[in-house]
């Protein structure tokens, strides 16, 4: 029935705003219902998206305060909710980061080196920072051969992922 | 510009590709990583939380355990069984002290393989000493007592606030919080050198306590002290205090290591805590102190107060009766009479005559509570108990101008007060991002402090940065308040193996901090922050489980309120507005949740009673012990075995049955629960097993489960059992 598919639309929204505040909060220091716009990407990840750069910075411009450095939960709710609803920045699957590392791999070795590594993601797209790249080396090269199995990586990141 | 060859030459023929693919592996790893992120900070508050919340009930259990003293006749047993922590003997003459703390007939063995120490002590004994600690050595309690006695000597000619300057391009180095870490002083010293006349040092407090090697740490810091006294500087922290240390470990660690003279050595420690300076300040303008200040900070009161008063920052100083030769008054008479007028006394110290703020309500809240508890319980007191209500109700009667009249003392009670908050506050403020200043309700006592009292302070003061301590942080160190104050911690993997990394700071001339940060690592490898983030969120988790196991009869209750119809099932939501409303840590508990509960839910519903099976401790010989009890004891354990650390006055690790039914009886009085004398009969004819009439402290605490062995051999020490555990095994050598 139209009332019963209208209630559970309503119970839907209402838990995806739940939703929503619960990942705001820990952001929000002085309790003001406002966090810092550098949180905003972290707030978005944190709620299952994938946004790009991109993405992120569109998003942000929608719900800024006046070129503050802040966001008040006011804006930010409408917006969240409606990329929730649409799925906008859905999960990547795990074949799609493959075939991305693949493209790197030319030669199908099954591993990249740290030189290549750090070449492409710093140079390519929406290149990392010095300390994002020294972050993943440090974190993923295999000690012994220097270099980076991806499908090890690829599962570790994943198995970690919400379910 | 060049050549026109693209950066991504390489790439050339799949560039497009190559980019969307780019932007794909970019994205997807940021999301790991902010995921990361979050749950670094939800382990991180929920550790700090804990750790916060076992301050707090310390002064809460210390702030009842003062009303009971002012409140119950002296020859009452329960008073009897505590009095004695509150006992200062402060008598003034310096023979009687000497004789106490005489070392002189303590002899050194031969099979002493430890360090022996002469004084005046020279560079080379104290850097001895260093190498001596570090190949597990201990010092013999000759050279203890001898050691600390001189710098006794030394500090009482300290003031309050210290003065330094960098002239002659010396730099100063400030450590923070060490807690007993030796690792860690040996890692600050390793990369920046000893302590000599080109390398002053200042430490900023809280040298004992959780760690393992306190005791350690202070002879090394008082040693360096004494070899350099113009070149090392100490701060009193909120841990130098010995009603803190019955909690939090140190008391425990010096009765372990010192058998015969561990009680000598504390009582020592205690007059040369006191004695510790509040402050240091660097060429007038950088102010170093461990917790931080309020909107009512004055160094002018501060430079001028008797710091040696304040023996523990939580109690108001002593009102002595000066006429009976120079001894404390605080002697055990049986006269009611006597008790009526101290009664007078200390309600003058304790009330506050004119209506402050907040602060004040706080502190005069927590007796308000206790009134009602110790008039419900104890009905053998019955009609003590009507007295006294009619001495209280004729004090708080009684305008403060006769209550002070009746005191003989000289000391202004204004006066008094405002000099303990000042102290309080030195030592227990955190720093807070509103403006403001607000009493500090989760440790119990300073305030929080906002950038606005920052900056009023600095220049009212002419300083430009204050340098304190007091709190864990995952880079070792923090700004903040516009880089005004800078939060500095040298306890490194505080929380657990790779929590945090420690920090030290250089001042130079300039005055402007120099930060460099390390990271103990017998127990790590390198790891990124990242990295160790998995394993320090399993032991939060743990510990968290325990927390929550700990509350279960509260859980269930707000479960059943929520669980109208009665299927055992509760939704996510209601769930976690559930576990906050009991356990009031503010904790993330949603996202939380499929780390607690990992029974299967049908439909995103939690059935608690499967929950609560999955959380449920078990240990031997408990299951005929009735299971509330058990959690009662499992929750309140620190409080449990400090009350039976105060009631162990010979400190021998083993209290009479009757001193341990009084225990309980105290304990249910202040947990507002009834435990009945059954109950403490089944309880300790399980634990007595040699039916011998005493109970052993420790056996008691291992037989319920409610110290976790494993992870304190894990760890070398257990924060969250707040005691340093792996040391009832360690039997301490009988030759020192």
């Amino acid at each position: 029935m139209a009332e019963d598919k209208e209630s559970g639309e309503n119970e839907n929204i209402l838990a995806i705003h739940r939703k929503i505040t619960a990942a705001f909060e820990p952001f929000d220091y002085e309790s003001k219902n406002t966090v810092d716009v550098r949180e905003i990407g972290t707030i978005m990840y944190s709620l299952d998206c994938f946004p790009t750069q991109a993405d992120i910075r569109e998003f942000i411009a929608e719900v800024e305060e006046n070129s503050s450095g802040t966001v008040h939960l006011d804006r930010f709710m409408p917006a969240m909710t409606k990329v929730l609803l649409e799925n906008k920045f859905p999960p990547i699957p795990r074949s799609k980061i493959f075939q991305a590392f693949k493209v790197l791999d030319k030669e199908q070795r099954g591993f990249v080196e740290p030189e290549e590594l750090t070449k492409f993601m710093m140079e390519e797209g929406e290149p990392f920072t010095q300390e994002e790249m020294d972050e993943m080396l440090t974190a993923h090269t295999n000690r012994k051969e220097n270099v980076i199995y991806y499908d090890k990586l690829i599962n570790k990141l994943t198995a970690d992922a919400p379910k | 510009m060049g050549c026109g060859v693209s950066k991504s030459s390489q790439f050339n023929k799949h560039s497009r590709k190559a980019i969307r693919a780019a932007v794909l592996i970019q994205r997807w790893y940021r999301q790991y990583v902010a995921r990361t992120e979050m749950r670094r900070r939800y382990t991180w508050h929920i550790f700090q939380s804990i750790e916060y919340s076992g301050e707090q009930a310390q002064i809460k259990l210390y702030n009842f355990l003062g009303y009971l003293m002012d409140n119950f006749t002296p020859s009452s047993t329960e008073r009897n069984l505590i009095s004695h922590i509150f006992r200062e003997n402060d008598v003034c003459w310096d023979s009687e002290w000497e004789r106490y703390f005489c070392y002189k007939n303590i002899e050194v063995p031969e099979v002493y393989s430890g360090p022996h120490l002469t004084f005046p002590l020279t560079v080379e004994q104290a850097v001895g000493l260093l190498e001596a600690f570090r190949s597990k050595k201990q010092l013999h309690s000759r050279y203890v007592l001898e050691l600390l006695l001189e710098t006794w000597k030394l500090l009482r000619m300290l003031p309050n606030i210290n003065r330094i300057s960098t002239c002659h391009s010396k730099e100063i180095t400030i450590c923070g919080d060490l807690h007993g870490q030796l690792e860690d002083l040996l890692l600050i010293f390793y990369k920046n050198g000893t302590p000599s006349l080109e390398k002053p040092y200042v430490f900023n407090g809280d040298f004992v306590d959780r760690g393992k090697d306190s005791i350690e740490i202070l002879l090394i810091l008082f040693s360096f002290m004494l070899v350099y006294p113009c070149d090392v500087y100490l701060n009193r922290g909120n841990h130098e205090d010995h009603i803190i240390n019955l909690r939090y470990g140190f008391t425990k660690e010096v009765l372990t290591k010192y058998k015969i003279h561990g009680k000598r050595i504390l009582k020592l420690l205690q007059k040369i805590f006191s004695w510790l300076p509040l402050a240091t300040i660097i060429d007038q303008k950088v102010l170093v102190l461990h917790g931080g200040i309020s909107d009512s900070t004055d160094l002018s009161v501060l430079t001028k107060v008797n710091r040696y008063n304040y023996v523990s920052a939580l109690r108001p100083p002593k009102r002595r009766n000066h006429s009976s030769a120079g001894m404390s008054i605080d002697i055990d008479m049986d006269d009611d009479l006597w008790s009526t007028s101290k009664i007078y006394q200390r309600r003058a110290s304790l009330t506050y005559p004119k209506p402050l703020g907040p602060r004040e309500c706080f502190h005069n809240r927590s007796l308000q509570d206790f009134s009602t508890r110790i008039k419900a319980n104890m009905e053998n007191e019955l009609e003590h108990s009507k007295r006294r209500e009619v001495i209280l109700a004729a004090a708080l009667h009684r305008s403060q101008q006769d209550i002070l009249s009746a005191s003989t003392d000289s000391m202004n009670s204004d006066n008094a007060k405002d000099e303990w908050r000042q102290i309080l506050d030195l030592l227990w403020s955190d720093p807070m991002n509103q403006d403001g200043c607000i009493p500090n309700e989760v440790r119990g006592g300073g305030c929080y402090w906002g950038p606005d009292v920052t900056e009023d302070f600095l220049n009212r003061h002419n300083m430009q940065l204050i340098i304190r301590s007091h709190e864990c942080k995952q880079e070792g160190y923090e700004f903040c308040h516009n880089r005004k104050v800078l939060t500095l911690f040298s306890a490194s993997n505080y929380y657990d193996v790779g929590s945090n990394r420690g920090a030290y700071v250089k001042l130079g001339p300039d005055l402007v901090p120099y930060v460099i940060q390390y990271q103990a690592s017998s127990m790590t490898r390198e790891l990124t922050a990242r990295q160790s983030v998995g394993r320090t969120e399993r032991s939060a988790l743990k510990v968290l489980r325990e927390q929550l196991f700990a509350h279960k009869s509260d859980l269930l209750c707000a479960f059943k309120k929520v669980d109208t119809k009665n299927a055992g099932l509760v939704s996510l939501i209601d769930w976690a507005s559930a576990v906050e409303s009991v356990m009031h840590l503010n904790l993330p508990w949603r996202m939380l949740r499929c780390q607690l509960v990992t029974c299967k839910s049908s439909d995103g519903m939690i059935d608690y009673y499967d929950w609560f099976n999955e959380l449920a401790i078990k240990g031997p010989n408990t299951d005929h012990i009735d299971q509330s009890l058990l959690e009662t004891l499992y929750r309140h354990r620190s409080t449990l075995e400090t009350i039976f650390r105060i009631v162990d006055t010979d400190n021998s690790g083993f209290i009479s049955m009757e001193d341990f039914r009084q225990t309980w009886k105290l304990l249910s009085v202040y947990l507002k629960m009834a435990i009945t004398d059954e109950d403490i009969c089944n309880l300790a004819e399980t634990i007595d097993s040699n039916h011998d009439g005493s109970i052993d402290i420790d056996e008691f605490m291992e037989a319920f489960r409610l110290t976790d062995k494993k992870s304190r051999l894990e760890r070398g020490r257990s924060m969250f059992m707040a005691t340093t555990s792996d040391l009832t095994k360690l039997e301490g050598d009988p030759n020192v």
